[in-house]
């Protein structure tokens, strides 16, 4: 009885993967075969790579709602425009437990030093995003009392609107997980160009028994 | 509102119980309003809440005048509940005497407010508990309501003048 | 075998009665402590950018400080640099929860001033998005403010309301928040084609919604607890500090703008002022509930009666004339062009204006030197002035209790520093 070989089509189709698959189990796979197929259906990556696609999905927000975009941001949390479903839900109030600080609002002159402590509180790595018009650039107030937040702190990501929609708001986040996913430089003083602008304070020697 | 004869008669009133407080009286677009001397104000309040029923301090702000003199005004707006009549009380003064006997011991609702015609315009209440800036930073200069005071504002950044700029993110 | 261990004896033997006497006789003993702790300004409970510092004797609040101006925009200055048409975005991002009741004020403030009468049906139409509004703000309220007191699920289910009002906002005029809609003279445009029937699918559902939160709350031992009799404050001092709104009707002063000097044909409809009995935080909480039901109420009747006119005035010194009268008439281009270039000028004098916002007597001081611009324009806002009754109410309770009442005051930091 003859064996007649029936050549699969297409090499993509599910006929075709199934009998790379069996030939694989046999051990009758190999070369580049076998070397492409493990590329494609098995799971390889570098350790960097794993830690980046973790971290990126797992950023913790810190609660920081200064005026009407923090109702956006509260709209993220909310059912419509879940940022859960991202992994992105969990809000900390405290920086030390946060990586990403959404600027919601306008920043006065009064509250910058505070915000600048804050973000100097948080620990590396971390983000920033300026969330709407007013903390980007000045939006609608350019008067005396407003500071734009490029000004005092590094931004990533700058989200446009007056308020932004939370759906453009759950863009620009995402944009900032494409950014970390793809190019990690995990201090801000490294993105931003600013290594060696460490400020070093002299602190004089504790006295014995002090 | 009490109506055109309703703050005459209040004028007229305040006039024989305070000598010399009213200045000149305003009925403007349904509005009733008393322009007073800046040194009576606080028994101009007292006798609008004794006598006629004013029981409510509803606002303290600031107005500045420029170019009128005298420049800086701060308006007292009262109101009836009983009767809902509001009356609008005004004072006027000159930037360089720009100072106002505070009400807030007989009105505690004016505290915070005071403080902000403080701030925002640079009138002086004496006898105010806690004088201190309240909007602005404690230790600005400058209060910025004035009409003379800049707007201020900075350029915003766009591709075009990114270079140009004072190094911000460079 | 007892199950009273010796460690839960000794834990059931401490009692904080002689604290408790210390307390109560109102003095701090010869060798307490008092504690100056900072909250805020950037805290999870304060709402906003509000900065606390509160002085403590335990965990008994002896003495409060509220330190604002963190999100101060110069809203005012601005102001008095654009036309009184661009003036209206600016004032309306200041309380921001309830942007129409700014906007509200300030054309209703400029309105007075032009003596500009503003038609039937543009009245109504104000009235339905001001209680829509008034409705979005307790719901926002309710949801942070439960969050606050731990009451989690509350949150998403009124932000699930709150989306379904945004909807309206977004069909009649475009945005979300801040929408412009209101003009100088009536409202930008008319509302859409099934904007009436969305409407009313929310009237239908709304009060059901409300009932199941009020189910939801009002008997919970918790909420009880933290706010049944915690942080009364009377009527006379509430009044004395010029507090207005929701907190003074929850003392039992049944003042409310909306029916003692109605505005916008507010006296057409029929409506209840909910009042509380003894003005402790439980009371504020069931006012604001019970307002939500009211203010559908007020919309349905508004829908119910909607006039048949024009949305905006006819005076075309004032309001834009429609698009497709450009194509005709020379004085309507004259017009548009004079009303966008310089913008309409308003006759010179002062005026006040006050609403009820959710908050209580939102007031908007204009005054007008005869330019296209104006000359002072200052907001009265109720949260500014009831900040101020923070004090007087949690001298003497538990720092729990002063989240509880910072929680029902609703302050919003944008109104209180503009």
């Amino acid at each position: 009885m003859a064996v007649t070989r029936e050549s699969v089509g297409d090499p993509n189709s599910f006929r075709a993967r199934g009998l790379l698959a069996r030939d694989l189990l046999r051990g009758d796979l190999e070369g580049l075969e076998l070397e492409r197929l493990v590329e494609e259906s098995i799971l390889t990556t570098t350790l960097e790579k794993a830690v980046d696609w973790a971290r990126s999905n797992s950023l913790f927000p810190a609660t920081f709602g200064l005026a009407c975009c923090a109702i956006e941001m509260m709209s993220i949390v909310a059912a419509r425009v879940d940022v859960a479903r991202f992994g992105f839900e969990a809000f900390r109030a405290s920086p030390r437990q946060a990586d990403l600080l959404i600027l919601s609002g306008r920043v006065s002159i009064k509250m910058a030093p505070v915000v600048r402590r804050i973000y100097d509180q948080m620990l590396e790595p971390k983000w920033a995003i300026a969330m709407g018009a007013c903390s980007s650039s000045m939006g609608v107030f350019n008067n005396y009392a407003i500071v734009p937040a490029d000004k005092f702190m590094p931004v990533d990501v700058h989200v446009p609107g007056c308020p932004p929609r939370p759906e453009a708001l759950m863009h620009g986040i995402l944009k900032l997980r494409k950014m970390i996913q793809d190019d990690p430089d995990l201090s801000w003083r490294e993105r931003y160009g600013a290594v060696g602008t460490e400020e070093v304070i002299e602190v004089p020697a504790e006295s014995a028994g002090a | 509102m009490p109506d055109q004869v309703g703050l005459e008669l209040i004028a007229a009133a305040l006039g024989e119980a305070i000598p010399g407080s009213v200045l000149d009286t305003e009925y403007f677009r349904g509005e009733a309003s008393l322009q007073v001397e800046p040194g009576a104000i606080r028994p101009v309040l007292a006798e609008l809440r004794e006598s006629h029923g004013f029981r409510a301090l509803m606002s303290v702000h600031g107005v500045d005048y420029y170019p009128h003199e005298p420049r800086l005004g701060v308006h007292y707006q009262l109101l009836d509940m009983v009767r809902v009549e509001r009356i609008a009380v005004k004072l006027r003064v000159p930037l360089d005497a720009a100072s106002v006997e505070s009400v807030t011991p007989d009105w505690p609702t004016a505290n915070h407010q005071e403080r902000e015609v403080y701030d925002m315009f640079g009138v002086e209440f004496e006898g105010h508990p806690d004088l201190r800036r309240i909007l602005m930073p404690e230790d600005y200069e400058g209060h910025p309501q004035r009409r003379d005071f800049p707007l201020g504002g900075e350029p915003v950044l766009f591709t075009h003048n990114d270079a140009t700029s004072p190094g911000w993110t460079r | 075998m007892s199950t009273r261990t010796d460690y839960r004896r000794m834990e059931d033997s401490i009692t904080l009665a002689p604290l408790e006497e210390q307390v109560a006789a109102g003095r701090a003993g010869p060798n307490a402590e008092l504690l100056t702790l900072n909250i805020g300004p950037h805290h999870p409970a304060t709402h906003g950018v509000l900065r606390l510092l509160v002085t403590l004797e335990g965990e008994v609040v002896r003495d409060i400080k509220p330190i604002i101006g963190y999100v101060h925009t110069g809203i005012e200055k601005t102001a008095e640099d654009k036309a009184y048409w661009k003036v209206i975005p600016v004032i309306e991002r200041m309380d921001y929860l309830s942007y129409y009741f700014n906007a509200m004020a300030f054309c209703g403030a400029v309105e007075t001033l032009l003596e500009c009468e503003v038609p039937k049906r543009a009245q109504y139409l104000r009235v339905i998005h001001l209680e829509l509004n008034r409705i979005m703000s307790h719901l926002v309220w309710l949801g942070t403010s439960a969050l606050d007191l731990g009451a989690m699920s509350m949150f998403w289910y009124c932000f699930r309301e709150r989306e379904m009002i945004l909807d309206l906002f977004e069909q009649s005029s475009g945005q979300r928040m801040h929408t412009r809609y209101f003009q100088v003279g009536g409202v930008m445009e008319d509302i859409p084609a099934g904007f009436e029937a969305k409407l009313r699918e929310f009237i239908a559902i709304m009060p059901t919604r409300v009932d199941q939160y009020n189910d939801l709350l009002k008997r919970n031992e918790i909420l009880l607890q933290r706010l049944r009799n915690t942080c009364t404050l009377d009527e006379e001092s509430l009044l004395a500090l010029g507090v207005t709104g929701p907190l003074l009707r929850a003392a039992g002063n049944p003042w409310d703008l909306r029916k003692a000097a109605p505005y916008s044909s507010y006296e057409d409809f029929e409506f209840k002022i909910p009042v509380g009995t003894v003005g402790d935080n439980y009371d504020r909480y069931a006012v604001r509930v019970a307002e939500m039901k009211e203010s559908v109420k007020i919309i349905e009747q508004a829908l119910d009666g909607l006039p048949e006119g024009p949305h905006i005035t006819t005076d075309r010194k004032v309001a834009l004339p429609p698009r497709h009268e450009l194509a005709t008439s020379m004085e309507a281009l004259i017009h548009h062009f004079k009303l966008v270039t310089e913008g309409f000028r308003v006759p010179p004098g002062e005026i006040y204006y006050p609403i009820e916002s959710p908050r209580g007597e939102l007031g908007c001081f204009v005054r007008s030197d005869g330019s296209a611009k104006p000359a002072r324009v200052h907001m009265r806002d109720p949260s500014f002035v009831n900040l101020q009754a923070t004090g007087p109410m949690t001298r003497g309770s538990y720092i729990a209790d002063l989240i509880a009442t910072l929680a029902m005051l609703d302050p919003i930091l944008g109104g209180i520093d503009r």
